[in-house]
């Protein structure tokens, strides 16, 4: 497969086969390189699929990016219509003839003119290829399209064999040539061209699929050398071809640990209090009506308090119905786009094929340079393009988006009844961020619920958020989860209402309880005072009996003495 | 251009068409383009003795003059005057075309 162009000059090293670099967009990595360096190679297509553009493009990147002058045979265009029609690709021809670093030889063949009456050869055209290639040290030509003169001759022995040798002769002199041919049926080419420029041979193809038209690429053969074989989208823009390979850019982006703000305070705190990380893609999925937009709105007013650009792609709504939606909850768009931080872009996604569209956005990109990109919403590409291909699509777009540090915001509309977790395009595993919107209905009425579904390398809250949508803007609320259920809207009044009478009901129950416990502590209290008093009057009244006792049998001792002292009672044996 | 050939329309319009200005593109002296003037003489010489006039330009010696009469096969007999412009290709060895070529026959 092919992969980033850096690695061409690496594969040229090793594989040895020199190659002439296109500066086409996108084809040089496709086929390493370019095109095989001093051979001629053809570029076969049906009508209208850009060969004459591609060659053109060819011959003036060449002139202009590697210094490598070109010789344009025209065989169809005369050098005006030629200058004219390429000039909407921004190349000058013109300009380039006047410093001599092309020349373009326009060669009218009309069959009403000829008679042939004998053996001939194409040495004319040698020599007019050689002294327009002498004349400014081409190192390029173009020969477009070579098939006129199967038209104009009728010897075609004489011409298949003057045709070998031009080729021959056109290796020799180490040009490195393109040979446009028109599409044949069943073949390659209508006249067998392949036949003779056997080296490389690029089939251009213009397929209208559902009244969509891709035009799409294929290197059909590349000898001696690796290429990818694929089909690849490309795209006639304001700045030539440019080629997409689909598995071109490879996973190198740098990864940035600055965060930057969603421009809601309750959603960056949901993220860990920081925002979003720089660079990253967000997708914000959700069902019709649930805020999505107006959260992409919150997002670019927050990048431009910040003073960064950001870009709109808006597939559904024009530039001021937005603004003015925005307004309705106090986001003021308008003055942003005067300052030249905001621009729109603005168009239905049917106006062209998914790969255009993918060129437009990368040109806007580039052009504008923003920081921030919104893309609302991303669903309705799906009206142009199979599943895969908007998946393909926006797999580059976001590879792109990351090379340039760009961070980007996906709205995606999902259907009513449509599993949530599952975005229709099969997107959310490229994404960074996922916050899903939806409604909730219940008690009559709609809110809105909020939850991050995933957020890389961020701790994040896994909580399920209110959000509410009011001319102050837009808040996020908690939810309130009562008996296991999320409530929201005036149902979560209600049930707080209901549940802080409860609680009321609760309290005023545990009051009472708390008061006959007080009652009944007191009661206990009084009688342990009771019986503590009685306890102590029993205690006196045995101290009283027992002292009473002693002092009786102390006086009943003393009478005895006495006693004993009247009868002279001697007992001193005791 | 060679300027001497290139009559004004008014000169071309009294001959009218009856002197024949022709033009041989060849590539070196070939023996095919020496076949296809000596054809072509014989021809005229045969036809119009004396009302054709025959230039032969050799690419080889200048090339810059190939596109003016948009050459690309050589022997290349250009039928300048009478218009409209007439181009004859190859030897010129098949007399008939030839002349139903130069609409002299």
């Amino acid at each position: 497969m092919a992969t980033n162009g850096k690695t061409s000059n690496r594969s040229r090293a090793l594989r040895g086969l020199p190659k002439t670099p296109t500066g086409i967009t996108g084809f040089d990595e496709i086929t390493r390189g370019g095109l095989p360096k001093g051979r001629p190679a053809l570029v076969c297509g049906g009508a209208g699929c850009g060969k004459t553009l591609f060659a053109a493009e060819f011959l003036v990147r060449g002139a202009r990016e590697f210094n490598e002058p070109g010789v344009f045979v025209a065989f169809e265009e005369t050098q005006e219509e030629l200058s004219r029609n390429v000039l909407s690709l921004g190349f000058d021809l013109n300009q380039l003839i006047r410093q001599k670093k092309l020349f373009v030889d326009y060669v009218r063949i009309e069959r009403s003119e000829i008679q042939e009456t004998g053996e001939f050869d194409l040495e004319g055209l040698f020599i007019r290829l050689n002294h327009a290639i002498d004349s400014i040290g081409a190192k390029r030509v173009v020969l477009d399209t070579l098939e006129a003169l199967f038209s104009a001759l009728q010897n075609e022995l004489i011409l298949r064999a003057e045709l070998r040798r031009l080729f021959r002769w056109l290796k020799d002199k180490g040009v490195t040539a393109v040979i446009t041919a028109e599409r044949g049926q069943g073949a390659l080419t209508r006249y067998g061209l392949e036949e003779y420029v056997a080296d490389c041979v690029v089939l251009l193809d213009n397929r209208v699929v559902e009244q969509m038209s891709t035009r799409r690429l294929r290197v059909v053969k590349y000898r001696g050398s690796f290429h990818g074989g694929d089909e690849y989208p490309f795209l006639i823009g304001e700045n030539g071809i440019s080629v997409l390979p689909v598995t071109s850019l490879g996973l190198t982006h740098e990864a940035s640990s600055q965060c930057v703000s969603s421009g809601v305070a309750g959603l960056d705190a949901m993220l860990g209090g920081r925002g979003f990380y720089r660079g990253t893609s967000i997708l914000i999925s959700g069902t019709a009506g649930s805020g999505k937009t107006t959260l992409a709105a919150k997002f670019i007013e927050a990048a431009c308090k910040r003073k960064e650009r950001s870009l709109y792609f808006a597939f559904e709504e024009s530039p001021s119905q937005i603004t003015r939606n925005m307004k309705s909850v106090g986001i003021d768009l308008a003055p942003i786009v005067q300052e030249g931080l905001l621009k729109f872009h603005a168009n239905r996604p049917t106006y062209q094929g998914l790969e255009m569209h993918l060129v437009s956005v990368h040109d806007a990109i580039k052009a504008f340079k923003p920081k921030v990109v919104v893309v609302d919403p991303v669903t309705n590409l799906q009206e142009i393009g199979s599943e895969r291909e908007v998946k393909s699509m926006l797999t580059r777009l976001l590879d792109f988006l990351k090379m340039h540090q760009v961070t980007a915001m996906f709205t995606s509309l999902t259907s009513g009844g449509a599993n949530l977790d599952q975005t229709e395009l099969g997107v959310s595993s490229l994404m960074d961020s996922w916050i899903i919107v939806r409604n909730l209905e219940s008690s009559g009425e709609r809110s809105r619920a909020l939850y991050l579904l995933k957020s890389r390398g961020q701790a994040h809250s896994n909580q399920v958020r209110e959000f509410v949508l009011s001319k102050k803007g837009l808040d996020l609320l908690d939810v309130y989860v009562s008996d296991g259920e999320v409530k929201v809207g005036s149902e979560k009044l209600a049930q707080q209402a209901r549940d802080q009478e409860k609680a009321l009901i609760a309290r005023e129950q545990g009051q009472v309880k708390n008061l006959s416990l007080e009652r009944y502590r007191k009661t206990i209290a009084a009688q342990i005072e009771a019986l503590k008093a009685d306890l102590e009057v029993r205690e006196a009244e045995a101290r009283i009996e027992l002292a009473t006792q002693k002092q009786r049998m102390a006086n009943t001792g003393k009478a005895q003495r006495i006693m004993d002292r009247h009868r002279f009672v001697d007992r001193k044996e005791e | 251009m060679p300027t001497k050939n290139s009559h004004p329309k008014a000169i071309a319009k009294k001959q009218k068409v009856r002197k024949l200005q022709l033009r041989l593109y060849v590539a070196g002296q070939t023996p095919r383009s020496i076949a296809a003037l000596a054809n072509l003489k014989q021809v005229c010489e045969e036809r119009v003795p004396g009302k054709y006039k025959i230039e032969v330009i050799d690419l080889l010696k200048k090339p810059q003059l190939a596109s003016g009469d948009q050459i690309l096969a050589v022997p290349t007999l250009v039928r300048k005057l009478p218009e409209p412009i007439r181009k004859i290709i190859g030897d010129l060895s098949n007399k008939e075309k030839l002349l139903i070529g130069l609409d002299i026959a």
